[in-house]
């Protein structure tokens, strides 16, 4: 499914974070197009 | 959704087309993690942003979903996610990004 597929990480600081999901999309084969940690207060 | 965000989706959805696009989710808890979908899916609930009234229809997930999971390598996994893997509650995360994606079916 990630396989070759663009994907936005759309990380929060209290859950996962932008650069840990992009570490895991791109170790799975995915292109990460946008990574974001946001910040909900 | 933070605003600048909702106008990156928007635009990059417009120049790689919304079959291409895939959006993972890190929200840490159940309703962070519907209002984002809902956002990405129907368009923006609280009128705020470049989303509203957009309904992108995006497919999206939580990165604690089994099918995403499935597709990382076991070391990368516990590297970067597996210590919030253990605090976060999964399944209530992945039933609400998974209620939108049913909800976006039953609309298209």
């Amino acid at each position: 499914m990630l396989k070759g597929k663009k994907v936005v990480a759309l990380g929060e600081r209290d859950g996962v974070s932008g650069p840990a999901i992009e570490a895991c999309i791109k170790a799975a084969g995915g292109e990460v197009v946008l990574s974001a940690t946001e910040c909900f207060v | 959704m933070d605003l600048g965000s909702q106008e990156k989706i928007k635009k990059l959805a417009d120049e790689h087309g919304r079959d291409e696009l895939l959006v993972v989710l890190g929200a840490p808890d159940a309703e962070a993690a519907e209002i984002a979908a809902e956002t990405i899916v129907f368009g923006d609930p609280t009128y705020a942003g470049a989303l509203t009234e957009t309904q992108l229809g995006l497919d999206v997930f939580h990165v604690l979903e089994d099918e995403i999971q499935s597709e990382v390598p076991d070391d990368v996994w516990e590297d970067q996610v597996g210590v919030m893997a253990d605090t976060l509650e999964a399944e209530a995360l992945a039933e609400a990004v998974r209620n939108m994606r049913t909800k976006a079916g039953e609309e298209a």
